[in-house]
């Protein structure tokens, strides 16, 4: 079974979010990257970018695939992990700590409440198959 | 050429596989009402020798390089084409203009494809190139998308010194996703650089500047550069590469983008097609190139192989959201240009260059001696100029077509102010003779 931490929360999409204040902290979960396998690169927004919850913010492409990623709240980025582009291999390697993406100041609290709890999403990817 | 022959014998053993007793069953369904009842308005078959005889009678109608002396230019040069080239591309493995479906079984078709972006990467100067697009006007129109597209914003500014029908073709393109055209006006030849420091604003993508320009001459692309940079926009120059043996690499120069028309490189005239379009990019920008990129690899037993890479951008993966509509390769051309430069080589190309700007500039100084004809601009040139004429362009040339002259491109059709000029190209395969034929012919003509 994958890692699924439990004090964050999470998108269908499989992107997970932790709340830092009225700041929203982004990025894949493991099972994500373990089903993309070796990310080779990232794009992520500028910061200061409006992105509206569940619309795409940005592209993530491995050696199989390439996908959206999808913003789980609405706002502004008012960070972004610049070392990304650089060395996309760490989302492989640390998806929820050096392997963040963007940083949201939240445009909508009550979005958050909609999101999936660590329950929710490992019943979804255990219903994934896995 | 393929022949499927269509014998009566192989007509019934395919209609008696299917079940079908004739042709004419097969077309019952359609009404009799849309059906014609009278034989097609077209002439009898002929027989190859006579089809051969009518079909020269008709292309001597035209005029053509080989009788004339050509110094038509505006985009189209008549370039010494070697032999080589011809013979190879002719070769039944090379001999599709397309792209390849089943890329890395065509390992042949990758490698001149690979080979091509390397050459093309070192004369512009740029890190990487493709082989996707038809001509210079296409590649200019993809690199103000492409520009619009990596700064995320929404206005271009084209100098007036590119080619009228490049920067048409750039408007149509940019019409659909709403990116605002300025332009930036020429000078005494070349770009005027303080109304084009006026034109760049902080909503700038690209500036556009061609290198020699439209009216033969050169551009200062190091101060369009600092221009184009200093509000954060990219530098698009229009080259031709065949000029780039001996005119320094737009890339060292402070490009961003170089594209243009690569028809120099050893592919015929044609009467204005089919073309090649060049477009190489520095390598931050290389995941927002429009088109197709052959990498070098390894496989699994260490050996050297060729497969088509960075796809996720293209179409069919990435569909609407590729970064362009460009699927393609202009594979044909392109091996004409391979062969070309590995033909000529690096002293080759340059010799290319030396010499069809040395036998400009004797043609200019021999036209000018005429009364009246002088140049219309005083900016240094390459290899072609603007004359102006003491009588219509299009008469003179008219009259030099009769001394079998092609005399160069009168400028009226582009820009109304240019009415009294032609625009004049010498290539390196104008003789001394040519060019003294030309100088007599053009003094009786304006007399």
């Amino acid at each position: 079974m994958a890692n699924v931490p439990a004090d964050l929360r999470y998108t269908k999409e499989h992107e997970w979010t932790k709340l830092e204040g009225d700041k929203a902290r982004v990025g894949i979960t493991a099972f994500a990257q373990e089903q993309l396998g070796d990310v080779v690169f990232v794009e992520l927004p500028k910061v200061g970018a409006k992105i509206t919850a569940m619309k795409a913010f940005g592209v993530i492409e491995s050696v199989k695939a390439v996908s959206d990623l999808f913003a789980p709240v609405s706002g502004e980025v008012v960070e972004i992990n610049a070392e990304l582009p650089k060395k996309p291999e760490v989302v492989n390697a640390d998806p929820y700590g050096n392997g963040w993406m963007i940083v949201i100041k939240l445009g909508n609290a009550k979005e958050w409440e909609g999101l999936m709890t660590a329950g929710d999403y490992e019943k979804l990817i255990a219903d994934a198959g896995h | 050429m393929r022949y499927i022959s269509n014998t009566p014998a192989q007509q019934r053993e395919m209609l008696a596989r299917i079940g079908v007793g004739s042709i004419e069953d097969l077309l019952a369904r359609i009404p009799a009402k849309a059906r014609l009842s009278r034989p097609l308005n077209v002439p009898a078959a002929m027989a190859e020798s006579d089809l051969v005889r009518h079909l020269r009678a008709l292309s001597a109608l035209n005029a053509n390089v080989d009788d004339y002396a050509c110094f038509l230019g505006a985009g189209s040069y008549d370039h010494s084409v070697p032999s080589p080239i011809n013979h190879l591309i002719s070769r039944g493995e090379f001999f599709t203009a397309y792209t390849p479906y089943q890329p890395e079984a065509s390992q042949g078709t990758l490698r001149s494809i690979f080979e091509y972006q390397s050459m093309m990467a070192e004369l512009t100067g740029m890190d990487v190139a493709n082989a996707s697009l038809y001509d210079g006007a296409s590649s200019v129109a993809e690199a103000a998308l492409m520009a619009h597209a990596v700064t995320e914003r929404n206005a271009i500014v084209l100098s007036k010194g590119v080619n009228p029908l490049y920067r048409q073709v750039v408007e149509t393109y940019c019409e659909g996703p709403g990116i605002r055209l300025k332009s930036a006006p020429i000078g005494d030849g070349a770009t005027d650089l303080d109304a084009l420091r006026k034109a760049v604003g902080s909503q700038t993508a690209a500036v556009v500047i061609q290198h020699p320009n439209f009216f033969g001459c050169l551009e200062d692309v190091k101060a369009a550069a600092e221009i184009a940079h200093a509000q954060g926009a990219l530098l698009v120059v229009v080259a031709d590469p065949v000029n780039l043996g001996l005119l320094t690499p737009p890339g060292a120069l402070g490009a961003d983008l170089v594209v243009g028309e690569g028809q120099g490189l050893g592919v015929p005239m044609s009467f204005g097609g089919p073309n090649l379009g060049v477009f190489a990019a520095k390598q931050e920008l290389v995941r927002r190139m429009p088109g197709r990129l052959v990498g070098a690899t390894v496989d699994l037993d260490g050996q050297r192989g060729f497969v088509l890479t960075l796809q996720t951008r293209e179409q069919h993966i990435r569909r609407e959201k590729a970064t362009s509509n460009i699927c393609t390769n202009v594979a044909l051309c392109a091996l004409m240009a391979t062969i070309y430069v590995s033909i000529m080589g690096k002293v080759g190309i340059r010799k290319v260059g030396e010499l069809s700007t040395a036998k400009a500039h004797y043609a200019a100084e021999a036209f000018t001696k005429i009364p009246g004809v002088r140049l219309r601009f005083t900016a240094p040139f390459f290899k072609e100029f603007t004359l102006e004429l003491p009588k219509s362009p299009e008469r003179v040339a008219k009259r030099l077509m009769k001394e079998k002259i092609l005399a160069g491109v009168p400028l009226k059709a582009f820009d109304r102010a240019q009415k009294d000029c032609l625009l004049v190209a010498v290539t390196e395969k104008r003789t001394r003779s040519d060019i003294d034929a030309y100088a007599a012919a053009l003094t009786a003509a304006v007399a």
